[in-house]
C-alpha cells in the first residue's frame, strides 16, 4: 500500500470535543468468575473499550502481561469490546497499580478501582 | 474496539524468517511509507519530551534519584490519551488517587513509550528498505505504532466503524489512509508475533 509521504500533523488536528469518554458508572463491576483471588482481594484492574486499540493486539497485551492463555484472553477481549467494560486482574492496591501501568504502557484504556 | 483494515485483508506485511533464539519479523517498507512512519514517531516523541518537561523541579528529586512527574491530566487530548488517569470518575477519590499515582508513574510511562518509539527510529531506514527485527524490537514496534494510532484516532476523531474513506471535502480524509495503513501494519505484526 502507498501512502503519502508527509505525515499527517497530530498536533493540528481538528477539534475533539473529550479526552475518553467518561466510564459509565451505572454499569456493575463483572467479577471473571475463574478469577479465584478476586473475592479477597480489594482491588480490580478494568479495562475499557476504546475505537482505536485493535482486537488482535488486546488480546496478545492480555497474554503478554497477565500470561493468560489464548481462550481466557480472548474472552476478556471479547467482553471489552461488547461489554465496554471487563475485568482483567484483580489483587492489592501495589499490584493493581502496576497492571495499570504496564496496560497503559502497552496503549490500552486501564482504570484501577477498589472492588464493591 | 477497531478492527483490521478490509481492503488489504489477507496482505502480510510482516514475516518471520528463522525460529527460536534467531527468529526475526522482516518487512520491506518503501520510502513514503518509512518517512510517514518516522514522521509520526518524531511528532509523539516530541509531544512525549514536552510533557516530560513540565515534570516539577525538585530538590529531593535530584538528591534521591527518584522522580516525579506533574499530577494534573495532560490538557492536549492527544497526550490525555496517550497517559490516562488511573482511576475512573466513578471512585470515590478518583481525583485524589489518579493525581498521586500520575506523579509517582508518569516518568516511567513517558520513558516506555519514547524507548519503543526510539527502537522504530534505530530500525527503520530512513530512506526505505529492509526492517528486520528480533522478537523484544517487534514489541516495541507494536506498542509505538499503537501510540501512533492512538494520537492519530484523537486527532483525526476515529470511531469504531471508521469507513475506508470519507467524503473529500472532509478535512481528515486526506490523513485517514495513514491510519488504516498503520491499523494493518500492526495487525500483521500482531500475527506473526502471536502466531
Amino acid at each position: 500500500m502507498r501512502v503519502r509521504s508527509s505525515a499527517p500533523p497530530i498536533g493540528a488536528r481538528v477539534p475533539v470535543a473529550t479526552a475518553p469518554a467518561e466510564p459509565d458508572v451505572d454499569v456493575a463491576p463483572e467479577v471473571e468468575g475463574d478469577e479465584a483471588t478476586a473475592v479477597d482481594t480489594p482491588w480490580q484492574t478494568i479495562v475499557w473499550n476504546d475505537p482505536v486499540n485493535l482486537m488482535s493486539y488486546v488480546t496478545w497485551v492480555l497474554q503478554k502481561l497477565f500470561g493468560y492463555d489464548k481462550a481466557k484472553a480472548t474472552a476478556l477481549m471479547l467482553d471489552v469490546h461488547h461489554k465496554g467494560r471487563a475485568t482483567v486482574s484483580a489483587g492489592s492496591r501495589e499490584k493493581v497499580e502496576g497492571d495499570v501501568a504496564k496496560l497503559h504502557a502497552a496503549g490500552l484504556w486501564a482504570t484501577m478501582q477498589r472492588q464493591s | 474496539m477497531g478492527d483490521h483494515a478490509a481492503a488489504v485483508l489477507g496482505v502480510k506485511a510482516w514475516k518471520r524468517h528463522g525460529r527460536g533464539e534467531r527468529v526475526r519479523y522482516v518487512a520491506v517498507l518503501d520510502r513514503p511509507e518509512a518517512s510517514v512512519l518516522r514522521g509520526l514517531m518524531g511528532q509523539v516523541d516530541d509531544m512525549l519530551s514536552g510533557r516530560g518537561a513540565e515534570a516539577p523541579a525538585d530538590e529531593l528529586a535530584a538528591l534521591t534519584g527518584i522522580r516525579t512527574g506533574p499530577s494534573t491530566r495532560p490538557d492536549d487530548p492527544v497526550l490525555a490519551r496517550l497517559l490516562p488517569d488511573f482511576a475512573p470518575e466513578s471512585e470515590p477519590d478518583a481525583d485524589e488517587l489518579s493525581a498521586a499515582l500520575r506523579s509517582v508513574r508518569e516518568p516511567e510511562l513517558i520513558e516506555a513509550k519514547q524507548a519503543a518509539i526510539a527502537t522504530v527510529l534505530a530500525t527503520c531506514p530512513a530512506g526505505g528498505g529492509r526492517v528486520e527485527l528480533a522478537p523484544q524490537q517487534a514489541e516495541q514496534w507494536l506498542t509505538a505504532i499503537n501510540d501512533v494510532r492512538l494520537a492519530l484516532g484523537v486527532a483525526l476523531e476515529v470511531t469504531e466503524d471508521m469507513p475506508e474513506g470519507l467524503p473529500p471535502d472532509d478535512p481528515r480524509a486526506d490523513h485517514l489512509p495513514v491510519y488504516h495503513w498503520l491499523t494493518w501494519l500492526q495487525d500483521s505484526l500482531v500475527g506473526v508475533l502471536a502466531a
